[in-house]
């Protein structure tokens, strides 16, 4: 309890009253003082009710704030220590209350626990005199304090006072270090001279020689030992867990393949089924109510946005009435010695602005011949013109002799195939100026050297100067055509076609074929591959076939698609397949009779076009007129027009509008018709130019902006821009004109067909005509057969007159006769 | 001639009704296969109908006016898709039953019309 005391006086808490009072309480130790705090004369108890009530120190009635003490006699205490005895509060304090040498003793109220207990008892006369009077000190140092401070500072010098013992010695007596035992003195001495000898170590094996170290073990020490009685153990319930692992059994891949048909019924079922009452009944019950809903999707299209298809156009870009073509541009090559005219006309399928032209010489064939020499000095080009320069042409495609046409590869933009007057066919690979090229509108002010490719020449580099570039192949004089090419296609990239004729479909994605038509009535396939076997030219084409047209007019332009159309030029459309079959009895491979002629153009048919929108219809412009076909219909053209004042020379289906095409006329006129407006004259006639129009291209850039490039003989080429009337179709022109060429479909079978009527009509006629005749014939046999009996019978009675006059036969026998 | 005398309202899932009185299918009667005939001809003859089909309850076409392959593959699929609707509207309400099954598409609209054994498939063009 001693040693426990000192804490709980520093613990300023409420305090552990319950603590307090189990150990005062039959103990004769001690009593509890503040010694430890400095107070040895206080001595805190805790006092109940009870005794605050014996000894009138009740809280808060007693003793107050103001005066929190209270002085009590000591007899009073005896009283308490005779009546309660040990349970009395005052019981541990009782030794000091005897011996205490004054009267009465202070007993205080400690309201604020300082002590740790609710009272506490001062037990010295010295400690009540300093608690009932304290000492004024400290306010007279206050005071002395605020007093000074105005008035100056005396030094006074410190003057000793005896030590006044406040406990500390015994805190340093405490903290301070002592020897608890005392300290052993050895003394060693040896002989000096063993002192500094030489020593040798050796190792010695300490277990070997006896005593050689002393070793004190462990042992355990009854003393010492400790059991545990108690131990915490923590314990956690975890599920069982069984490691198992499993391997499956690694097969080797397989390919699987499934195949699967439909069922079907037999014919044979199918009529039993069909025959039999389920179904009927079924499909009378049935029937009604899809009909019904026939019907109603006959009489209207309930899912139409009546207000969307009520908007006619959008904004209207442009001037509305304006419908002529605007000059926007045109080329004329300046430097070119002789006088050149324009073949053909190509846009490049990609770069804007950028078109490519073909250029040859004005002269006929009597007169090249004549200036063969001088010809073949001069390159024959193609030129590459931009909107950005009209004067200088980008580039310039040489090629061995005049092009007559050329195409764009449609898988690649860089590769041009031409055709050209002799027969050959040439090919121009740009890839490596495309960028230069592509960057043509930016004004072209770069200077970036190009990369030298040994298979072109390059001008010396300014960049104004055009660039001449080689073809990169021909194809040999020996294979190919005799005469002119008229005109080259690329295959599309979907189709391939082998030397028998048959089409495949095209893996590669690009275009790798040709066709080309010439005037020496073949037309030719041509694979721009490499062919299999190594040859030292890696891009010499290879010739496929050659389809031979057994009839002896040259052929002009065809137009390419999975069954294609040559054309002759006394104007007759052919229609043919281009299957090869072998013909049975020679073996040899032809071609499929053409199936149908149509002399239909008086002049030569220089375009066979299919239109951009249908599949099946196509235009063809020649001599003076212009038709229009539909495939599959073999009785004639769908519209034929009528004679036009000047020769039609070129036309083109426009790009946008599926009822208008543009034709170029030898006077350099340019007539647009529009099926919608007028089919049997131009819809508008322009002039462009005074000379004849060789050729057309339209080309759209974008919604707004679409070009139409037309090439004339002179071999200025203009750029003209296309208005927007003519550019953009109205809503349903396409299923407009779709009506117009099934009404001329029907048309046309309605004329066979009152052909055939008229035929039988004929016939008909005839054949009354016939029965006529033999009729009157019958009739008149037997009038004949009357006339006689009447001619006889006259002569019977002329001849009697006759006798009667003769007297030859008597009266009487007359009268016999009159009687008769 | 025989003459189905159910009136011409179109009747659900009264096979007994009919199963009561008709024959076994192998009883060939010519008047039936004409009407079967008549009725077809006339939905065929509609304004803008492409083709139309009759597909039994497994899917197997039994009678068309479009070639082979085009047949099966939309008796196929019909089939199915009409499996599938049918069972969605008896599931929502099991009182209830599939009566016809219009689907428009942006070419054409296709006409199913159920029953019990057989489906009828008809392929209009709507627009005009």
């Amino acid at each position: 309890m001693a040693t426990k005391t000192p804490k709980r006086g520093k613990k300023a808490a409420r305090g552990k009253k319950a603590q307090n009072l189990t150990l005062p309480a039959g103990e004769e130790t001690e009593p509890v003082n503040m010694e430890s705090m400095g107070h040895p004369e206080i001595y805190p108890l805790v006092l109940t009710t009870k005794t605050q009530e014996i000894f009138k120190c009740r809280v808060e009635e007693d003793v107050t704030d103001e005066q929190p003490y209270k002085l009590i006699n000591k007899e009073t205490f005896f009283e308490d220590f005779k009546n309660r005895g040990p349970i009395s509060d005052f019981y541990p304090v009782k030794k000091i209350i005897q011996e205490y040498p004054g009267e009465e003793l202070l007993l205080v109220y400690d309201k604020d626990f300082k002590y740790g207990l609710n009272f506490y008892l001062i037990g010295t006369e010295e400690g009540k005199e300093n608690y009932l009077n304290p000492p004024e000190v400290p306010e007279e140092q206050e005071e002395h304090k605020d007093y000074i401070s105005e008035e100056l500072y005396i030094y006074k010098p410190p003057v000793s006072k005896p030590w006044v013992s406040l406990g500390s010695e015994k805190e340093i007596e405490e903290e301070s270090v002592k020897e608890s035992t005392k300290q052993i003195r050895y003394m060693i001495s040896r002989k000096r001279s063993r002192f500094g000898a030489p020593i040798k170590f050796s190792d010695q094996n300490a277990s070997y020689v006896k005593d050689a170290y002393i070793e004190c073990t462990a042992y355990p020490d009854k003393n010492f030992t400790l059991k545990q009685l108690e131990k915490d153990i923590s314990m956690q319930v975890v599920p069982e867990i069984k490691d198992m692992s499993t391997q499956t059994k690694w097969t080797y891949p397989k390919n699987a393949t499934t195949q699967y048909y439909p069922r079907e019924f037999s014919e044979k079922e199918k009529k039993v089924l069909q025959q039999s009452k389920p179904l009927a009944d079924f499909l009378e019950s049935v029937s009604v109510s899809v009909e019904i809903a026939l019907q109603q999707n006959e009489i209207t299209n309930t899912f139409i946005d009546d207000w969307k298809s009520l908007a006619e156009d959008e904004g209207m870009f442009g001037d509305k009435s304006d419908t002529h073509l605007k000059e926007y541009q045109s080329f004329t090559d300046l430097h070119s010695p002789t006088e050149k005219m324009i073949t053909c006309v190509s846009w490049h399928p990609t770069i804007y602005g950028l078109i490519a032209v073909s250029v040859a010489e004005r002269l006929s064939f009597e007169e090249r011949v004549h200036f063969s020499g001088k010809l073949l000095l001069q390159p024959s080009l193609i030129l590459f013109w931009s909107f950005s320069d009209p004067i200088h042409p980008q580039l310039m495609l040489e090629s061995p002799d005049d092009i007559f046409c050329f195409k764009f590869c449609p898988s690649d933009p860089n590769i041009i195939a031409g055709g050209c007057i002799n027969g050959q066919i040439v090919m121009w690979d740009i890839t490596a100026h495309a960028d230069r090229i592509e960057n043509i509108k930016s004004g072209g002010s770069r200077s970036k050297k190009a990369v030298l490719k040994p298979m072109f020449i390059l001008e010396p580099d300014s960049n104004k100067e055009a660039m001449y570039i080689r073809h990169c192949a021909v194809s040999s004089i020996e294979n190919g055509h005799k005469k002119v090419i008229t005109d080259i296609h690329w295959l599309p990239d979907t189709f391939e076609i082998n030397r028998v004729g048959s089409v495949f479909e095209n893996r590669n994605g690009i275009c790798c074929q040709l066709v080309t038509c010439s005037a020496d009535c073949t037309v030719c396939f041509w694979d721009i591959r490499p062919q299999k076997p190594s040859t030292p030219q890696p891009t010499e084409k290879k010739k496929e076939e050659s389809i031979e047209i057994p009839f002896d007019v040259p052929s002009t332009f065809l137009h390419l698609d999975l069954s294609w159309k040559p054309i002759s030029k006394e104007g007759e459309v052919i229609y043919t397949d281009w299957k090869m079959e072998r013909d049975p009895e020679t073996g040899r491979l032809t071609t499929k009779k053409p199936v149908s002629l149509y002399t239909v153009h008086d002049g030569a048919v220089h375009t066979v076009q299919r239109s951009p929108f249908y599949n099946d219809i196509i235009l063809t412009i020649g001599g003076w007129n212009v038709a229009i076909w539909k495939e599959n219909v073999m009785s004639g053209p769908l519209l034929q027009s009528c004679c036009a004042p000047k020769r039609y020379t070129s036309g083109h289906w426009s790009l946008t509008r599926p009822g208008v095409f543009y034709i170029g006329r030898e006077d350099g006129y340019v007539d647009i018709w529009d099926l919608l407006e007028k089919t049997h004259e131009p819809a508008l006639s322009q002039n462009i130019c005074i000379t004849m129009i060789t050729y057309i291209k339209p080309w759209t850039f974008s919604s707004k902006q679409q070009f139409i490039a037309i090439a004339d003989y002179y071999g200025t080429l203009h750029i003209l821009e296309i208005p927007w009337t003519l550019s953009r179709p109205s809503t349903n022109e396409m299923s407009s004109v779709n009506h117009y060429f099934e009404r001329e479909v029907k048309h046309l079978d309605y004329v066979e067909q009152r052909k055939i009527i008229r035929e039988e009509e004929k016939n008909e006629m005839e054949l009354e005509k016939e029965k006529k005749k033999v009729k009157t014939y019958q009739k008149s046999k037997e009038q004949i057969e009357a006339e006689l009996k009447a001619d006889y019978e006259s002569y019977l009675e002329l001849e009697k007159s006759v006798l009667i006059h003769l007297g030859l036969i008597k009266l009487s026998e007359k009268m016999s006769y009159i009687d008769l | 001639m025989v003459n189905v005398g159910s009136p011409p309202a179109p009747r659900r899932s009264e096979g007994a009704d009919r199963l009561g009185p008709s024959l076994p299918g192998s009883r060939a009667v010519p008047g039936r296969g004409e009407e079967v005939e008549e009725t077809l001809k006339r939905i065929q003859s509609h304004k803008g109908v492409i083709g139309n089909m009759v597909v039994n309850a497994e899917g197997i076409p039994i009678r068309t006016t479009l070639d082979n392959s085009t047949t099966v593959q939309y008796a196929g699929l019909l089939h199915q898709l009409t499996m599938k609707a049918r069972s969605t509207v008896r599931d929502i309400d099991p009182q209830n039953d599939l009566t016809f099954l219009r689907i428009r598409s942006k070419k054409h609209e296709i006409m199913v019309a159920p029953d019990k054994e057989y489906l009828l498939i008809v392929i209009q063009n709507p627009c005009e």
